[in-house]
């Protein structure tokens, strides 16, 4: 971080940073030279990282009460949401935090696309991303199984089972994972175990994912490297933090419209009936935000390729940065992609819907489509594109489109052919 | 501010996209005017007495209730019996406690702090009592079900002769609102089956409406102060989002870069 040294003024302030530089960290993070023209859409790092700390200190509180063990646990989430005090508040802004966790994650992760921040020299910050991405579904998956509902048990069922399609060893996985022959008992005791332990891995990776955006900075929506500090870019403190801090209570007020007057539309019923290995409930549905990748999974009719083809889905994107040849960053100098850009989220939008819907028919025709289409995006369109595109002219410098009228057009028309080459 | 628009259109979409997915399955259920839905919902205490009225003489034969507890019954934002009300409520029932000092099970009136009275020992007693069909807890019963208190209100008086050519086995009846039209729980409420100490008219309509209340309450016991604190928050919330609002557009007239 190639910031000017930071001198502490007061005596004490100097013994102790020259000892741990926590002063330096501090006047980094308030000095960071962050593009002036980021919109909204970059807001939702900071939303991410308010929903996880929400996630941990309403997790905490939680786990005080709740206890692991497939006798008691429905019982115990019914004490919490009655008996303890706010109990069901707790429960409710974590049970909807989630959901809230994934609409904001899907958003970063769309803006990624839209703006090509995963291109070089980011693909470190992308690929630490993916991984976040992965443990999130992973703690969202073992936390959703601890009320020991109907869908916890047969979610759980479900998808520990996946791994038996797994040659050979599979079945012996699939025991190994249960800790025994059935999900029980010792199933929801190291589900427990696990969820609790994976918030804390993913805030050490969302401090590994910041540093490595430290380093290279920012990407904006113009997409162009910019240089820092200068007229193109803005304090951290106080322009990002007033801005991050507005959007993020625009995000709590449609958090709060969740939690406190529609906190049960997003999970399913069915949870609400205690865990019963004896009956096998009519349709088993993972939450919304699975629902996509639920879709591919079922797409497939041999299950280990189905199993092979819901994990590259989300792999694939770890490939990425490679996988796209464009050297234009963000879609605005990039017509075509623009199209097939809206494409996939209309593709992943109906992955999402097919997948809530039995899979038969017309849905599963469609969800087969769409899960072609799915794999050719990111296969075929992302690197063809790259080579045929005829990108527009993109501006030397971020005030040149916001002060409009550039002497420097026809020398960023230069550049651009020179870029292309 | 136009992308901030646009964030607020897929909110928009991904709320309407929830709610229509939740409501693919429905049927066309009865309805009523619920007084609890909406941004100030409250229960109707009267509903909420007549229903644990019929709770007790009718449904509380087969169903239990394990969750409630009588002290819930004089608590605020339920039905609100006073404290002695709720005390010879609980003293109506035989409770099973101890052992005592002989090593023996004996029982003695219920107490405020007493859990409800489960009406069998057990699940495999209360099969056997009920032709094979276990009677479902109805602590959270509204809340496990897709259509919510529209469904059981519905399905309380959704009680028809079945279609020609259709045969029930025996203990078996035709609701139009149950999943797959077939119930094992015959038409319990008939015409003036309670009666009322309000005078209310105790007609199936009004006893459907009054224990759908009551269950409603039993399983969100605290619906009234959710819905009193979410106001406070959410206005809250929009005036804080305003004053940063305005905060930020002074912060960022320094440059000369729009926000």
């Amino acid at each position: 971080m190639s910031d000017q040294e930071y001198i502490p003024k007061s005596k004490f302030g100097k013994w102790f940073n020259d000892r741990l530089p926590l002063l330096t960290l501090a006047s980094h993070l308030t000095d960071y030279p962050t593009p002036k023209n980021l919109n909204y859409w970059w807001t939702f790092g900071g939303i991410l990282t308010f929903c996880l700390i929400t996630q941990i200190v309403t997790g905490l509180v939680l786990a005080m009460h709740y206890i692991a063990h497939a006798d008691m646990a429905f019982d115990s989430v019914e004490h919490i949401m009655r008996d303890v005090n706010y109990g069901w508040l707790i429960r409710y802004i974590h049970a909807n935090g989630a959901s809230m966790f994934f609409l904001a994650v899907y958003i970063h992760i769309f803006r990624s696309l839209f703006y090509g921040s995963y291109k070089s020299p980011r693909e470190v910050i992308w690929i630490i991303g993916i991984i976040i991405y992965l443990l999130m579904m992973a703690a969202a998956f073992l936390g959703y199984v601890l009320p020991w509902g109907q869908m916890s048990f047969w979610g759980a069922t479900v998808i520990t089972n996946l791994f038996s399609a797994i040659p050979l060893v599979g079945e012996g996985i699939v025991t190994w994972l249960w800790g025994g022959y059935s999900v029980d008992n010792p199933t929801l005791t190291r589900f427990f175990t696990l969820h609790y332990l994976i918030p804390f891995l993913i805030l050490g990776l969302v401090v590994l994912h910041i540093w490595a955006l430290h380093v290279p900075g920012n990407n904006n929506p113009v997409g162009i490297d910019i240089k820092k500090p200068s007229k193109d870019t803005v304090p951290f403190h106080p322009y990002i933090v007033i801005k991050d801090g507005f959007a993020l209570l625009m995000f709590m007020i449609v958090f709060a419209f969740f939690v406190f007057y529609t906190p049960n539309i997003l999970g399913h019923a069915d949870n609400y009936i205690e865990a019963n290995p004896l009956v096998t409930p009519a349709h088993i549905v993972p939450e919304w935000y699975l629902l996509p990748f639920y879709a591919i999974l079922r797409s497939v009719p041999d299950k280990l390729l189905g199993v092979v083809a819901m994990l590259s889905a989300i792999l694939i994107l770890a490939a990425l940065p490679w996988l796209d040849t464009s050297k234009i960053r963000s879609a605005v100098f990039r017509p075509l992609y623009r199209q097939f850009y809206w494409i996939l989220v209309a593709d992943v939008l109906i992955l999402g819907y097919v997948g809530a819907m039995p899979a038969e028919g017309l849905y599963l025709l469609v969800a087969r489509v769409a899960t072609a289409y799915y794999f050719l995006h990111f296969l075929v369109v992302l690197p063809i594109l790259g080579y045929r595109e005829k990108t527009l002219p993109v501006p030397l410098s971020i005030t040149e489109p916001v002060l409009g009228g550039s002497p420097n057009l026809a020398l960023a028309k230069n550049k651009e052919k020179l870029e292309v080459k | 501010m136009k992308s901030y628009l646009r964030i607020l259109l897929i909110f928009i979409l991904f709320f309407g996209f929830s709610v229509k997915s939740n409501s693919a399955e429905k049927i066309e259920y009865l309805k009523t005017d619920w007084s609890f839905k909406g941004l100030f919902g409250k229960f109707d205490r009267g509903a909420l007495q007549r229903g644990y009225q019929v709770y007790t003489e009718v449904c509380s034969s087969c169903h239990s209730m394990k969750y409630l507890s009588y002290r819930n019954l004089a608590e605020k934002g339920g039905p609100e019996f006073s404290l002695a009300q709720a005390k010879a409520i609980a003293a109506s029932f035989e409770v099973t406690d101890g052992p005592n000092d002989d090593g023996e099970m004996f029982t003695r009136p219920g107490k405020l702090s007493d859990k409800f009275v489960m009406p069998y020992d057990n699940v495999k007693a209360a099969q056997a009592a009920n032709g094979g069909a276990y009677p479902p807890d109805m602590s959270v019963l509204v809340k496990a079900r897709g259509g919510g208190v529209d469904y059981i209100y519905s399905l309380l008086q959704g009680y028809e002769n079945p279609p020609e050519g259709m045969s029930l086995d025996d203990g078996v009846y035709y609701n139009k609102y149950m999943y797959g039209n077939k119930i094992k729980m015959a038409n319990q409420l008939s015409d003036g089956l309670v009666a009322y100490g309000d005078g209310t008219t105790a007609s199936v309509e009004q006893m459907s409406k009054d224990v759908t209340t009551f269950l409603m309450w039993a399983a969100e016991p605290h619906l009234e102060s959710r819905h009193q604190m979410g106001f406070k928050a959410i206005v809250y919330l929009i005036i804080l989002t305003i004053l940063v609002y305005f905060s930020m557009k002074r912060i960022w007239s320094r440059i000369e870069t729009k926000v």
